[in-house]
């Protein structure tokens, strides 16, 4: 291989085209046959891929465009894409719109925390399913599964009336006269449900977290077990360093969607519980620019579409801004580790 | 001799059974905080969603709330009186059986290429793990969730009808062959591939995960043998990654049924955020979790009788 390899650098173009034709002719044409249909495939791919790629990026890149530019470009019908005047107003505006630092500070803690709480009891619970085996496996097993499959509208009302009156088998009530505690409003109660495995996803987190420990070797365990180690040790100090890439993909994984949840925040991390979270100054930002420009121009004023939307895509952009520079950072690790993962039904 | 041997047999299998009580309690342990949220906050809240679909759930000043009781009153209000839930729901489920095969059938399409070598290969992957990003919570439907731009939307679809490619070309196709259902399919598909390639992130992510564990001394063996790639892919890749069908079908099913941004959804959200109809919510709701329940089980149970495991 080495050698001809070396023979045709050596050779010059004419000649190298010479001998695969001669090559061809020894082999009846399949020579050729076979190369070209390489090539026809290998364009096709290209093209497919950066066809799939583009259809994922354009809307990015779209909304950066429509970001810089300024509002009188926004009118040109000869601007598509490159502005014509730079701007940054639409940035600025958009930050002042999303309450910018207070929204940014309170969704990271609580995405922060969220995603600790969840990982944190996901793994242990993981680690559990993969290792022991104890009665009644497969029936907790079953609840993961329960946990995957109940759509959090079908509960969310009675947590709702629960968190407003919460009590653990009337115990917190025999100190507090007969009732319990309103929780809601608090970061509390969600933060118990994370812990509880219960959180958004939080029963895909198990299933993937099970799937990494049941592939690790047993010997490392029962090595550490020779060796006197307790269980709890061996998986703290054995097993959780090598599971850092799956804990960490699940823990961003935990942290985007918590940072982009509409659902649960509405309910626990509502406006009217003074939270400023993202989300919701991101799903209200239109209608809100609105009344703005009402309080300061009257009310017959109303603020064009275009100029919403710029606004609207700038403060899309704003937000998914921490969570792209998170996964470019983590990115390696977090495709290689999820593409090891193994799943095995 | 014997009795030392015996003895020894005894201890040993007391020891064993030391050790299994010991895995066993070491299990309870690690998985206690999974058995404590799923009681309390699973299968609690789930009960009493239960009790009151069946209750009129009226609200008490400083006292919470009352139940009343009322039979089957939701359960016969959301069938035969509300206009909306019967169709939003069958909506659903008819773009439910479209748009799960297409999804599934792109993702492990999509998982084929990109386990392939070729130049640039990580780029493509992360970019194609950004609609985990990009699909999930608000960030879909953001364009058309306010006052201003819905009203915006209408007029541009208005304005474009008969105008974009997908639809001249439909009218091409469908001139002189009147009703092919099977070309309308396939063209409602190719208008919906954004929403197809954006949901189907973490798909391609299990497809790629399986993909990655089949040892590639099998695919040697097979093309030794005389095995063209296509035949290879029959019988070696797809049986090796059946399971994982089954799983990213479950997903699937799940994920779009619980997605926030249906129409369905919405009615669902302002029964309970405007309405304040706890009752109905619950019913209805409930109504959706069973029907999900069993198309789960007819999903995997006609499934899992064809996935081969390897083990």
């Amino acid at each position: 291989m080495t050698k001809t390899k070396n023979i045709t650098n050596t050779m010059t173009r004419k000649e190298r085209w010479n001998l695969f034709w001669e090559r061809n002719r020894k082999s009846e044409g399949y020579l050729l046959k076979k190369k070209v249909s390489r090539f026809v495939y290998r364009v096709c791919r290209a093209l497919l891929i950066f066809g799939l790629c583009f259809l994922i990026l354009q809307p990015l890149a779209s909304k950066l465009s429509v970001s810089l530019m300024e509002e009188q470009d926004l009118y040109d019908s000869t601007v598509i894409s490159i502005p014509r005047h730079f701007s940054l107003s639409a940035y600025e505006l958009a930050w002042d719109m999303m309450e910018g630092f207070k929204s940014f500070w309170t969704s990271f803690y609580v995405s922060f925390l969220v995603a600790a709480a969840q990982i944190v009891s996901c793994t242990l619970v993981g680690y559990g399913f993969a290792r022991f085996k104890f009665p009644l496996k497969n029936f907790w097993f079953a609840c993961v599964i329960l946990l995957i499959i109940v759509p959090p509208q079908t509960i969310i009302t009675p947590l709702y009336l629960y968190f407003q009156d919460f009590d653990i088998f009337g115990i917190i009530g025999l100190f507090n006269g007969g009732k319990g505690l309103n929780l809601l409003g608090s970061l509390t109660p969600y933060l118990m449900m994370c812990l509880g495995c219960a959180g958004f996803k939080g029963g895909l987190y198990i299933y993937l977290l099970r799937q990494h420990f049941r592939n690790e070797p047993k010997e490392l365990e029962e090595a550490a077990y020779v060796d006197g180690c307790g269980r709890m040790r061996t998986f703290l100090q054995i097993l959780l360093p090598g599971a850092t890439p799956i804990i960490t993909s699940c823990f961003l994984f935990s942290f985007v969607w918590q940072w982009t949840d509409a659902y649960y925040s509405q309910v626990f991390f509502a406006k009217a519980y003074g939270w400023t979270l993202v989300t919701n100054r991101l799903t209200t930002l239109v209608d809100r620019l609105d009344a703005h420009y009402k309080g300061i121009y009257g009310q017959s004023y109303k603020i064009a579409t275009a100029f919403g939307q710029q606004v609207l895509s700038t403060a899309t952009l704003m937000t998914l801004v921490p969570l792209i520079v998170i996964y470019v950072l983590a990115q390696k690790n977090f495709v290689e580790s999820l593409s090891q993962t193994g799943i095995k039904g | 001799m014997a009795e030392q041997k015996t003895k020894g047999k005894k201890s040993k299998t007391k020891r064993q059974k030391n050790l299994a009580r010991g895995n066993a309690i070491a299990g309870y342990l690690f998985i206690s905080p999974l058995i404590i949220g799923f009681l309390l906050f699973l299968a609690y809240p789930l009960a009493q969603s239960f009790y009151m679909s069946f209750c009129k759930v009226s609200p008490v000043a400083g006292q919470g709330f009352e139940f009343v009781w009322s039979g089957l009153t939701h359960y016969k209000y959301i069938f035969t009186v509300d206009p909306d839930y019967t169709r939003l729901l069958l909506a659903e489920l008819q773009k439910m059986a479209l748009y799960v095969p297409s999804i599934l059938i792109f993702s492990f399409f999509m998982s084929l290429l990109l386990n392939q070598e070729f130049k640039g290969r990580t780029f493509v992957r992360a970019v194609y793990f950004l609609p985990v990003i990009l699909s999930s919570g608000v960030m879909v439907g953001l364009e058309t969730n306010n006052s201003l731009l819905s009203g915006m939307q209408d007029l541009i679809k208005e304005d474009t009808n008969g105008t974009s490619i997908t639809a001249t070309l439909e009218s091409i196709l469908l001139q002189g062959e009147n009703g092919n259902s099977f070309f309308e399919l396939i063209i409602r598909v190719v208008d919906e591939v954004y929403n197809i390639a954006i949901s189907s992130g973490i798909q391609i992510i299990i497809f790629l995960s399986g993909l990655q564990t089949i040892s590639p001394s099998m695919y040697e063996a097979a093309k030794i043998e005389g095995c063209t790639g296509w035949e290879s892919f029959w019988k070696i890749t797809f049986p090796m990654i059946s399971s994982l069908i089954l799983v990213n079908i479950i997903y699937t099913i799940v994920d779009f049924f619980t997605k926030s941004d249906s129409e369905f959804m919405e009615m669902i959200n302002k029964t309970l955020l405007t309405d304040f109809n706890y009752g109905r919510v619950s019913a209805m709701s409930w109504v959706y979790f069973a029907i999900i329940i069993v198309i789960l089980g007819i999903v995997s149970l006609i499934i899992s009788k064809r996935v081969y495991y390897y083990d």
